[in-house]
């Protein structure tokens, strides 16, 4: 039987993150191909327009999926970034905490910005 | 991975001077998705919640972002934005076809690879067109 510890590298150590990050990759190209929709049917970008788009409560959740997915992609690839470059491990943990702290406050922003 | 697991038995000559390597076109596609990534993440998510955020406020605020938005260096850095997020589409969309099988033989990938580069860039100088 072999035994082995398991070295902390930061990151979960399966196929979910690999899912995730394709899943939620889908999910922004969608969402491009829908504002490209709406920006062609608008003929253009004014303010009125803009504001129109965000009343309904169905774009409005169509645009924090989106950003859910933008939120958990960026945390998937930074991390990956962080666990090529940054060797010392209190370093590399030490970011993955900065990191995951921006993003949660980028999701309240997110929240903020769409309903009130 | 595996090489952090086991003592390596023998000292194995290391080249990876990455600045004297000739990186293939695929190289170098990867390593701008990475770079894209990362501008994407430092500036453009900030930068597109402050711009919905503006938008949304006021016609005053509007009109306010729309002439930030329109000096010279943050043209700059749009029209930079603007390439990190078309070479990253491209190439991601390039990845989830590979993903299913499909062009993953040298002479479709370099074939790929270059059509990325190139589409990404046409893109970013519409833009950059638009812009000024």
């Amino acid at each position: 039987m072999v035994t082995r510890n398991r070295i902390v590298v930061g990151a979960h150590y399966g196929w979910r993150d690999w899912l995730v990050q394709r899943v939620s990759a889908v999910v922004m190209a969608l969402y491009t191909l829908l504002l490209l929709g709406l920006l062609l049917w608008h003929g253009g970008l004014d303010y009125d327009a803009w504001k129109a788009t965000f009343a309904s409560s169905l774009f409005r959740l169509a645009t924090f999926v989106f950003m859910l997915s933008l939120l958990w992609h960026a945390w998937i690839g930074v991390r990956n970034i962080s666990m090529d470059y940054l060797k010392p491990i209190a370093v590399r943990l030490t970011f993955q905490c900065v990191v995951v702290a921006l993003l949660f406050a980028y999701a309240g922003w997110t929240i903020q910005v769409l309903w009130s | 991975m595996a090489s952090l697991d086991r003592p390596v038995s023998k000292p194995r000559p290391v080249y990876l001077d990455l600045l004297s390597i000739r990186q293939p076109l695929p190289a170098i596609v990867s390593i701008l998705h990475r770079i894209s990534g990362a501008v994407l993440f430092l500036v453009g998510i900030p930068l597109l919640l402050w711009v919905v955020q503006r938008a949304l406020a006021s016609p005053e605020a509007w009109a306010q972002m729309r002439a930030t938005l329109s000096h010279p260096f943050a043209k700059l850095v749009l029209v930079a934005l603007a390439w990190s997020y078309f070479h990253h589409l491209i190439a991601g969309i390039r990845h989830l076809v590979m993903d299913l099988h499909i062009g993953m033989d040298l002479k479709p990938a370099r074939q790929t690879a270059a059509v990325t580069i190139v589409l990404a860039l046409v893109l970013t100088l519409g833009v950059a067109i638009k812009l000024w």
